[in-house]
């Protein structure tokens, strides 16, 4: 299926869970420490990221730490 | 503040946010540094515990170094939601870092437009008591407005944090009768956040008696940001210790500090 990630279409297995985008992008520390998720602008909590999966189409933000004042 | 013995160094007062004591006033952001080994260095030699972070997408972000080099220096990883024009995406911001890295502390900036950078205040209230009522320990990122800042503090900010001059301007305090007024009235801390440029701005940030200063340009973009940030640390120190010895009253006439008694009289 085609989801949207960061902004670019992105092919990925269907009923791909949060937990395994986050690994498949090998984003943050170990258990996606340092990592946020957000899908369809709604915060996906770390304790619900093996239970949530992907469908078709959906708007998928996966942020972490970046330089700021 | 506390009674030091003779010949000891008298060091400045700790101060609270949200409960939680301080001993440096100095908060430090990470954004504009060179390099991550910069920033460590920097960090260090300005004895800050309190950092700012960014949030941005995984493709653009750090990998991972950035906070794991925080925690390992013991810093208190303070997020921001810079970047966000609306109150919509600063609360979801503050959310996602609130996942991101285990803090319900955020910097709150919720900006009016690119040229300025200046706070917009009408969704930064609204943003403000939003993230209060979800919890959040909020320290906005303010004009230096004594209106806006007192209606920060009513929706329950744990601080404010009035700007003393545009981000990364380096024009100091821009409005020092504003920040001593905001500083008068306010019941929770104020933190002069953005417009520094050097060591006697933040020197005088303090004595007009902030609570503490928050600066990243004036380090990360000094040419030696090492040496920056260790003038920082003893200009926020100086600042708040002049303030708490109270300074004397200006005058427009000398006033002798020899006594006049004793004097000779030479015929």
């Amino acid at each position: 299926m085609r989801i949207v990630v960061n902004g670019s279409d992105r092919e990925v297995p269907s009923r791909l869970t949060v937990a395994e985008l986050v690994r498949e992008l090998g984003a943050g520390g170990a258990n996606g420490r340092g990592v946020a998720v957000a899908v369809e602008a709604q915060v996906v909590p770390h304790s619900q990221w093996d239970g949530v999966a992907l469908s078709e189409g959906q708007r998928v933000e996966v942020l972490g730490a970046f330089q700021g004042g | 503040m506390r009674m030091e013995a003779a010949g000891r160094r008298a060091t400045s007062s700790s101060f609270e946010i949200a409960g939680r004591r301080w001993n440096s006033r100095l908060i430090v952001g990470t954004g504009g540094f060179r390099s991550l080994d910069v920033t460590e260095r920097a960090i260090a030699a300005a004895g800050a515990e309190i950092v700012t972070v960014a949030l941005r997408r995984v493709d653009v972000a750090a990998p991972g170094s950035l906070v794991e080099m925080l925690e390992r220096a013991g810093s208190f990883l303070l997020p921001n939601t810079a970047g966000c024009f609306t109150a919509h995406d600063a609360v979801l911001t503050a959310r996602m870092a609130r996942e991101a890295f285990g803090t319900h502390w955020v910097k709150l900036e919720v900006i009016g437009d690119d040229r300025t950078l200046f706070p917009d205040a009408v969704e930064l209230l609204e943003a403000a008591e939003t993230l209060v009522e979800d919890g959040f320990v909020v320290l906005p990122y303010t004009n230096d407005d004594p209106i806006l800042a007192r209606r920060l503090e009513e929706v329950g900010c744990a601080a404010v944090m009035p700007l003393g001059a545009p981000i990364g301007s380096g024009m100091g305090i821009r409005n020092p009768y504003n920040m001593a007024i905001i500083v008068e009235q306010a019941n929770v801390p104020v933190i002069c956040d953005a417009g520094v440029g050097t060591a006697s701005d933040a020197a005088f940030a303090m004595e007009l008696g902030c609570d503490g200063v928050l600066m990243a340009s004036a380090i990360a973009r000094a040419k030696d940001p090492v040496k920056m940030a260790q003038a920082m640390r003893g200009a926020v120190e100086s600042g708040r210790l002049a303030f708490e010895a109270g300074r004397i009253p200006r005058r427009r006439h000398a006033q002798a500090s020899t006594p006049e008694v004793g004097l000779p009289e030479y015929g």
